[in-house]
């Protein structure tokens, strides 16, 4: 339960609360008014729906809250919902995830802005309930807009930024907000919550316009229009997908402006990078391990940062290639896998150096799958990753060809 | 908070013989579909009975794929698509999200009529789930209409778990060593659903071969308000394989047999309708099953033995069950009784 704790923090814009992350999620629920969300029980993210139950028995929140029978139909009531002009939060983890895509497709192909988390666990099977990042990676060629959280403060302003993006007519397409299950999810940390008014003034309300679904604008929502048309409506997803970039830079100018935080970039969190000559790059909650690994490097004198990915769908091309370029190594630390890709690499590794390919300054790339399943990135693992990736620096692009699995017993 | 009231139109009455039907048409040309097909004719029905203050949201099937084609749609009405097993799900969120932004003020307050349907395949094989779950949340007004043509028949005549016993499928051929390969009877859909849902008030089989009778019965779902079901069955050229100009007199003949008994559930009041009144009271014979099953091909490999066994499961259904056509089960002779509770005398102690 949030616990409201007096700062030197508070400001007539916001007051500053210990919660978790899943908690941050149903503050922001409340400030964004949100009109209908389906709720359905599988760890991490559950807590999220049960932080906005609570909220609406106390009267804090007027929403139609529904308990579906499963995911599938969890995704679909709110898309449904969202296609007559409410704001809709949904959300899953690990296999629901899975058991809602065929839910989670349409809704992009729809073009209609959901707003949901996804609470990263471990696919089954075997079973497991920690953290891993193949849930939300599932969706990453669909059209969603996926950003990472690292902090229960991040979690609060990405999901503001997530309907005042997605709902945007520039862009009119779903986000998916990836929070580290358990990590996240249920860790608490003080967060700065916005209020009511300070909240409205940063996100408008929602206007589906002419896509509204009503008698008096009788439209037909996605009929069937076969190879005759496909092609072109994709095309114009892919517009959506790019322009949402720009738009994700001004919500965060705009929170920036608003709030007094969000960083330098809307893309990326750098970490003692100035001097770097090898950095970590990964998402989600994996910087706190980094960054204390970071502090205890430096003082034996290694010069070593972190690159924190914010958003991975759209993907910041431009700022990753201009961030990277400037170091002789770079280890990515992917907390998911995909099994027989190239370079047998997580999703992150290989979707970087694809990023830098045609770039004549570019730094050797490593790839380290870690931390699968919520195991602990600890500090033993961390020296490992950095005694590698140091290595591979003065190896050349070649020796980035290989990816290795860190902490797993022989 | 106090669960709000299911709210009627007051605007849809009972119509009474074919001159007071609608004139508007709000499903038009545009379509696709077959010569002959029953279901085209009960998408047709089903929105000259709602009015145009309708939205539909329409599962994949043939309703969708032969049905509403882009730059072509016969829906004059807001109509969507939604996923195969998502009628009971799509309902849901769009009454949900009308009924909130009415209530918010961010929506001008009316009622609007929710209509999800879905085929077969999707209402009684993959959505059943959630239509379930649709028709135990009575603080939303939703139809949903399953059409059954008793097959998967847009993907090429797949059974389903509405396909008769024996008929064939593309999925249940006929061959030199299994003559019937479809060994499963047809799921009692409307007989369940009306059975497990309590909170809702009415649900009912119809047939557009009894256009004016279903078209009352999708009037009466959206009138009584909350969670509302109505399954019809629809003759299929291609599937059941027969001439297009029979769809029509096999509606006529699945009910008349037996086969499909139409009524409605109102607050939990069974109410059988048309020519299956007329064969519960007496006043008319049930035809013989042979004399629907001879008309398609879907059961020209059928034996003697096969008609027979088909002829006695639908006896059954006339002669064992505890409410005939519509709620199966039967309780032994010695326990007649209890059918016959005293009402008056409270069964429970009193203080």
């Amino acid at each position: 339960m949030a616990v409201a704790v007096k700062t030197t923090e508070t400001s007539d814009v916001q007051t500053e609360q210990l919660m978790t992350g899943c908690e941050a999620i149903a503050e922001a629920i409340r400030l964004a008014d949100v009109d209908v969300m389906a709720a359905f029980p599988i760890r991490p993210y559950d807590t999220v729906m049960q932080a906005a139950a609570k909220l609406i028995a106390n009267g804090k929140l007027d929403c139609e809250y529904i308990v579906a029978d499963g995911e599938h139909s969890q995704f679909e009531i709110v898309k449904h919902a969202c296609a007559v002009g409410s704001r809709v939060f949904v959300g899953s983890s690990g296999v629901g995830w899975f058991y809602a895509f065929e839910a989670i497709a349409v809704t992009a192909g729809l073009r209609l802005p959901v707003v949901a988390i996804c609470g990263n666990r471990a696919l089954d099977d075997p079973g497991a309930f920690g953290t891993e990042h193949n849930d939300s990676l599932a969706v990453r060629d669909l059209g969603w807009l996926l950003p990472w959280a690292e902090t229960a403060q991040e979690c609060l302003d990405l999901a503001l930024m997530a309907w005042r993006v997605g709902e945007d007519k520039r862009v009119s397409l779903p986000v998916a907000i990836g929070l580290d299950g358990g990590f996240l999810t249920h860790s608490q940390q003080l967060v700065s919550v916005p209020t009511k008014a300070a909240a409205d003034a940063y996100l408008p309300r929602f206007d589906l316009g002419d896509r509204l679904l009503h008698p008096d604008n009788p439209i037909t929502i996605a009929p069937q229009v076969d190879q005759d048309w496909l092609m072109e409506i994709r095309r114009q997803n892919d517009a959506a997908m790019r322009r949402a970039l720009e738009v994700i830079a001004e919500a965060h100018a705009d929170l920036k402006k608003l709030f007094g935080r969000g960083g330098d970039s809307p893309f990326l969190d750098e970490y003692m990078t100035d001097d770097a000559d090898v950095v970590f790059f990964g998402q989600g909650t994996l910087a706190l391990p980094m960054k204390v690994a970071i502090r205890r490097l430096r003082k034996q004198g290694h010069k070593v940062g972190l690159v924190r990915l914010k958003w991975f769908r759209p993907f910041p091309t431009d700022e990753v290639v201009r961030s990277l370029s400037r170091f002789k190594a770079v280890g990515i630390v992917d907390r998911d896998y995909s099994f027989g890709s190239p370079y047998y690499g997580g999703v992150l590794y290989n979707e970087v150096r694809s990023a830098l390919y045609s770039r004549d300054e570019r730094p050797t790339i490593v790839g380290f799958v870690a931390g699968l399943g919520g195991r602990e990135i600890d500090q033993t693992m961390a020296q490992d990753i950095y005694d590698k990736t140091a290595a591979a620096a003065a190896g050349g692009l070649a020796a980035g060809d290989q990816c290795h699995w860190i902490g797993v017993r022989e | 908070m106090a669960v709000e009231a299911p709210t009627g139109t007051g605007t849809l009455p009972q119509i009474k013989g074919v001159k007071e039907v609608p004139y508007d048409e709000l499903f038009v040309s545009g379509h696709r579909t077959c010569q002959g097909c029953e279901s085209a004719l009960v998408m047709r029905h089903m929105v000259k009975a709602s009015g145009p203050r309708t939205i539909v949201l329409g599962s994949t099937g043939c309703m969708y794929v032969a049905n509403t084609t882009y730059y072509s749609t016969p829906w004059v009405v807001p109509w969507m698509h939604t996923q195969l097993g998502a009628a009971g799900s799509a309902a849901l969120g769009t009454a949900a999200g009308l009924k909130v932004l009415m209530r918010k003020g961010k929506l001008a307050r009316e009622k609007i009529n929710v209509i999800a349907f879905c085929g077969d395949g999707g209402g009684a094989d993959m959505g059943i789930g959630a239509i379930s779950a649709a028709l135990t949340h009575k603080e939303y007004d939703l139809l949903v209409l399953l059409y059954d043509n008793e097959s998967y028949a847009n993907t090429d005549i797949q059974l389903s778990s509405q396909t008769p016993w024996g008929a064939v499928t593309t999925f249940s051929p006929t061959g030199s060593e299994r003559r019937i390969m479809h060994t499963r009877w047809k799921k009692n859909v409307p007989g369940m659903l009306a059975a497990g849902h309590p909170e809702s008030r009415y649900i009912a089989a119809g047939c557009a071969a009894y256009a004016v009778d279903l078209m009352n019965k999708i009037r009466k779902a959206l009138e009584v308000g909350g969670p509302t079901f109505v399954h019809t069955l629809d003759p299929c050229p291609k599937g059941w394989d027969y001439h297009p100009q029979y769809s029509q007199e096999l509606g006529h003949l699945a009910v008349e047999a037996g086969i499909w008994p139409l009524y409605e559930v109102l607050d939990g009041v069974v109410n059988l309708t048309g020519p299956t009144r007329q064969i519960a009271e007496g006043r008319k014979k049930r035809k013989p099953v042979e004399d629907y099953l001879r008309r398609q091909g879907r059961f020209a490999h059928f034996t003697t033995e096969d008609v027979e066994h088909f002829q006695a499961e639908v006896d059954k259904m006339w002669e064992e069950w505890l409410i005939p056509g519509v709620i199966p089960f039967t309780i032994p002779q010695k326990d007649v009784t209890l059918l016959n509770i005293d009402k008056k005398k409270p069964l429970h102690a009193t203080a």
